[in-house]
């Protein structure tokens, strides 16, 4: 039962940094249309930056989380901008490659500046919680309680906030929104910018559990993928409930199956579900 | 299996959710005649095509091609069965020639496979001449002969619409389903075109079912005209009939249609 | 009509005697090295051309296949003892049989779903590879794989009989190509591109389109990776990897996607220009990714599009004067 519980734990710390991923990645196909095959390197980019800050800049950890995210916002709103506004109304082809383009361009500066090298990021709370039995780092609850927050605040700014108001109703209707005067342009840019600083968090979070390294974007990013086509492409609840579901199976297939098992699941999961339901779980909705 | 066939729905229906689009429509359209089916926007003209040609499986009713069953089958299999169809917006092939797009239009009819091909086997060549010859007889007949080799790009939309019929033409059909054909060209093409689809059917024996707006083209053309709104069949009869059918009228000016 | 006879023949015979003198004129076995490997990756970025070109849907499983079908001869021929002869078909058969398989499942999604599919896919293949040890030798792969046994009096150990097995498997590829595009078989395939419902229309079986496609794709890459293993002597998972499916698709959409010339044109110039600038090698993927995206938004149609441009621009010049 200590096992389970801990695992459990262990399995929703994972989830979380899943479900921020995805959930970057369901809101820019939401208004692009288009899988963001980049999307892992903005992920990659976050825990890269907080790697320089607490090894070369300093400052606290919390620091270190803000400037990422600022950081990667910026690149995602610079994508939009250099990249995918030119290809709006051409085929969807161009836009997932020209997105791969994008992703070689990162991870390969990732590459020039760190080299393809595993890094140690220092863990700035390395302080274990023990309650009920099971150990907790600390790290995991600041990951766990981080992405709650995170999501909150995301779901102010959909639910609550016009700019997030457009950005649902440009994900449902594209021409509807342009028609009740949305500026489709700046709700992009804005999005694009949104799906960044979640992919930042992720990264920022998961950092100190982890080794990065340019390619650390390549795993997450086929999970999203997994998490987004059975949540909804485009959805939100469905990008969170994904998440942790899908992080879950893997810890407990992982603990109860064996390991190279878990990291088959999110695999035959999509082959599954494209098989059955070759246009996602859920067609649409955000 | 060439001539005309007769088309017939019985009891037709096709759903999206909660909305029926069509909905329980009993139409024959008798073979080697000229059949319109009129209605207001969103009536469900061209659902009903793309439940007839196979693009949806209707959710109640049959459709029937000279009394065999076809509801349900996909497309391509209706298309084998002698029904072709054009589209309310034209989809050719911008980028390849006139030729070549209506040549694709004989590929129910050829047999070579890939080796074929690589091997250039008597048979590819022998289908490769009859589809050349075959689609250029068709672009003849709607007198688009001359573009043959232009790319579909650089034609006017008058002579797109004449190398869609002829793409459709080119499967040898026995049953011709024309969505808003004359849409988007002006009066004096119109007339054109009109004696296009009056040919299909006269010289060629083609049943002729076409959905169109224009009402000086359906009452030129048309045998015999259906009336569609919100689904259903609200009138049918010989078009001098239709034009003066209260019930007619009264759909469209309800859908302040101004026709 | 003449001076189109006197133009192609120009076009294709002017490439082809440069190709054969190719290892006379250089007479550089470093650089000859270098133009098989280019011819080999070339069959396969013909392979993606297929699929992304005329069908116009977007694998990321092919190096996948490229992999298989090296693996494939490799085994065979260094475990079991078969003869490249024998190895190569038996590797095109698997791959296709694969292919089939894979696409049967992938091929009931399109565009977005279907490139995320293949991602999946291509990944897991890679895995496999690395996993089953007993067979692939794991993350350090196979060596000693043998050169391709002669064929009476023709041997293919030297470099330079290497390099003309090579062109002659390229221009056998691209023949099959080119007929296949020329044929009935090809105009459905891009019927199905352009509208996969008015094809439908028509009596084509788009799904069975999308499959052939999908299965000469496959084949495609595994002769690509079958000479590729018999020619280097040893193959690694990384072949088979996704970063190599970026790397056809960077070859491709350079050279020009939907072209025939497109791919060798592409595959040539990168595999050249990364040859020619090594001392610059980490800089690669920070380079190949800025050019990739200016193609796509800027000449879609890659170097084989831009020349058709050009040249159209330059006889529609003569032909008002
Ligand atoms: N695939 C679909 N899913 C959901 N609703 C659909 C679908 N296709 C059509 N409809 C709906 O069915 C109704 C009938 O549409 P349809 O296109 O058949 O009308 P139409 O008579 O051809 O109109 P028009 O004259 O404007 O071409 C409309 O309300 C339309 O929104
Ligand atoms: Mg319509």
């Amino acid at each position: 039962m200590t096992l389970f519980a801990q695992q459990f734990v262990n399995g929703i710390a994972l989830g979380s940094v899943y479900a921020l991923v995805a959930l970057g990645l369901t809101l820019v196909y939401g208004v692009l249309k288009v899988p963001n095959f980049a999307h892992g390197a903005l992920y990659m980019a976050g825990a890269y930056v907080v790697y320089v800050m607490l090894t070369a800049v300093g400052g606290s950890y919390a620091l270190a989380i803000a400037v990422a995210v600022v950081v990667i916002a910026v690149m995602g709103a610079a994508m939009e901008f250099v990249v995918f506004r030119r290809l709006e109304g051409k085929s969807s082809v161009h836009a997932m490659i020209a997105a791969l383009g994008v992703l070689f361009f990162l991870e390969g500066t990732a590459d020039v500046i760190w080299g393809p090298d595993f890094r140690p990021v220092p863990t700035p709370l390395d302080g274990v919680v023990t309650a009920f039995g099971i150990n907790i780092t600390e790290q995991r609850i600041l990951v766990i309680v981080a992405a709650i927050v995170a999501m909150a605040g995301l779901y102010f700014l959909l639910k609550r906030t016009l700019v997030g108001m457009s950005i649902e109703a440009m994900a449902q209707d594209r021409e509807g929104a342009l028609l009740v005067g949305i500026d489709t342009r700046r709700v992009a840019l804005i999005t694009f910018a949104i799906s960044g600083a979640l992919a930042a968090i992720a990264g920022a979070l998961i950092a100190p559990l982890v080794l990065v390294f340019p390619t650390m974007g390549a795993v997450i990013i086929l999970k999203a993928f997994v998490i987004v086509i059975l949540g909804g492409m485009g959805s939100v609840p469905g990008a969170i409930l994904g998440g942790y579901l899908l992080a879950l199976a893997e810890t407990m297939a992982g603990t109860y199956v064996a390991f190279a098992f878990s990291e088959l699941i999110a695999f035959a999961l999509l082959v599954l579900v494209l098989v059955f339901r070759p246009t996602g779980l859920f067609q649409k909705g955000v | 299996m060439s001539g005309a066939a007769t088309l017939r729905v019985e009891q037709l229906g096709m759903s999206f959710g909660g909305l029926k689009a069509v909905d329980q429509v009993d139409l024959e359209v008798p073979a080697g005649k000229i059949t319109a089916i009129i209605g207001p926007n969103g009536a469900g003209k061209t659902t009903f095509f793309n439940v007839v040609a196979g693009f949806y499986a209707p959710t109640a009713g049959r459709v029937l091609i000279d009394d065999e069953d076809v509801s349900g089958l996909p497309p391509h299999k209706v298309a084998r069965l002698g029904v072709a169809r054009t589209f309310q917006t034209t989809q050719l092939f911008p980028a390849a020639s006139v030729l070549d797009n209506v040549i694709v239009g004989r590929r129910l009819h050829t047999r070579s496979n890939v080796f074929d091909a690589v091997l250039r086997s008597r048979r590819h060549r022998r289908e490769e001449a009859e589809s050349r010859e075959n689609a250029l007889e068709a672009l003849e007949f709607t007198g688009a002969r001359d573009l043959a080799d232009v790319l579909v790009a650089n034609i006017s939309q008058e002579a797109r619409k004449r190398v869609a019929v002829a793409l459709a033409l080119a499967t040898e059909p026995r049953v011709l389903l024309l969505d808003e054909p004359a849409a988007g060209i002006n009066p004096h093409e119109t007339e054109g075109l009109t004696a296009l689809i009056r040919s299909v059917a006269v010289e060629r024996g083609v049943t002729v079912c076409l959905v169109e707006h224009k009402m000086r083209m359906v009452m030129d053309l048309a045998d015999h005209v259906a009336v569609l709104n919100y689904g259903k069949k609200i009138a049918e009869g010989p078009p001098a009939k239709i034009r003066s059918d209260p019930k007619v009228i009264d759909a469209y000016l309800g859908a302040d249609h101004d026709a | 009509m003449g001076s189109a006879h006197v133009r192609r023949a120009v076009a294709l015979g002017v490439p082809l005697v440069l190709a054969i003198l190719f290892p006379l004129l250089v007479n550089n076995p470093y650089l000859v090295s270098v133009a098989v490997s280019a011819y080999v990756t070339a069959i396969a970025v013909y392979g993606l051309n297929v699929m992304l070109g005329y069908t116009g849907q977007l694998s990321l499983a092919h190096a996948g296949f490229y992999g298989i079908g090296g693996y494939t001869v490799g085994i065979l021929t260094s475990d079991y003892g078969f003869s490249f002869w024998l190895a190569l078909p038996i590797a095109l058969a698997f791959t296709s049989l694969l292919g089939h398989l894979i696409g049967l499942a992938a091929l009931r999604t399109r565009h977005d779903y279907f490139a995320i599919f293949t991602l999946a896919v291509g990944v897991m293949i890679v895995i496999v590879i690395e996993r089953w040890e007993s067979l692939t030798g794991g993350t350090d792969g196979l060596i000693g794989i043998p050169a391709p046994g002669s064929i009476g009096p023709l041997s293919f150990t030297s470099l330079n009989s290497q390099y003309y097995l090579a062109l002659a498997f390229l221009v056998f590829t691209i023949y099959v190509v080119w007929s296949l595009m020329h044929s009935l078989v090809g105009r459905t395939f891009l019927a199905v591109r352009n509208s996969e419902e008015l094809a439908r229309a028509v009596g084509i079986d788009a799904g069975r389109t999308h499959q052939l496609s999908f299965v000469i794709s496959a084949a495609l890459a595994a002769l690509g990776g079958g000479l590729y293993a018999a020619f280097s002597g040893s193959i690694g998972p990384d072949v088979g990897d996704v970063p190599m499916t970026f790397n056809m698709l960077v070859y491709l959409m350079i050279g020009g996607v939907a072209s025939l010339p497109g791919p060798l044109v592409g595959t040539i110039l990168i595999m050249g220009l990364m040859q020619a600038l090594q001392a610059f090698q980490e800089y690669t993927l920070m380079i190949l990714g800025p050019i990739l995206i200016l193609v796509v938004v800027f000449f879609p149609g890659g170097l084989a599009g831009q020349g058709k441009v050009l040249f159209e621009r330059l006889t529609r010049r003569e032909a008002d004067q």
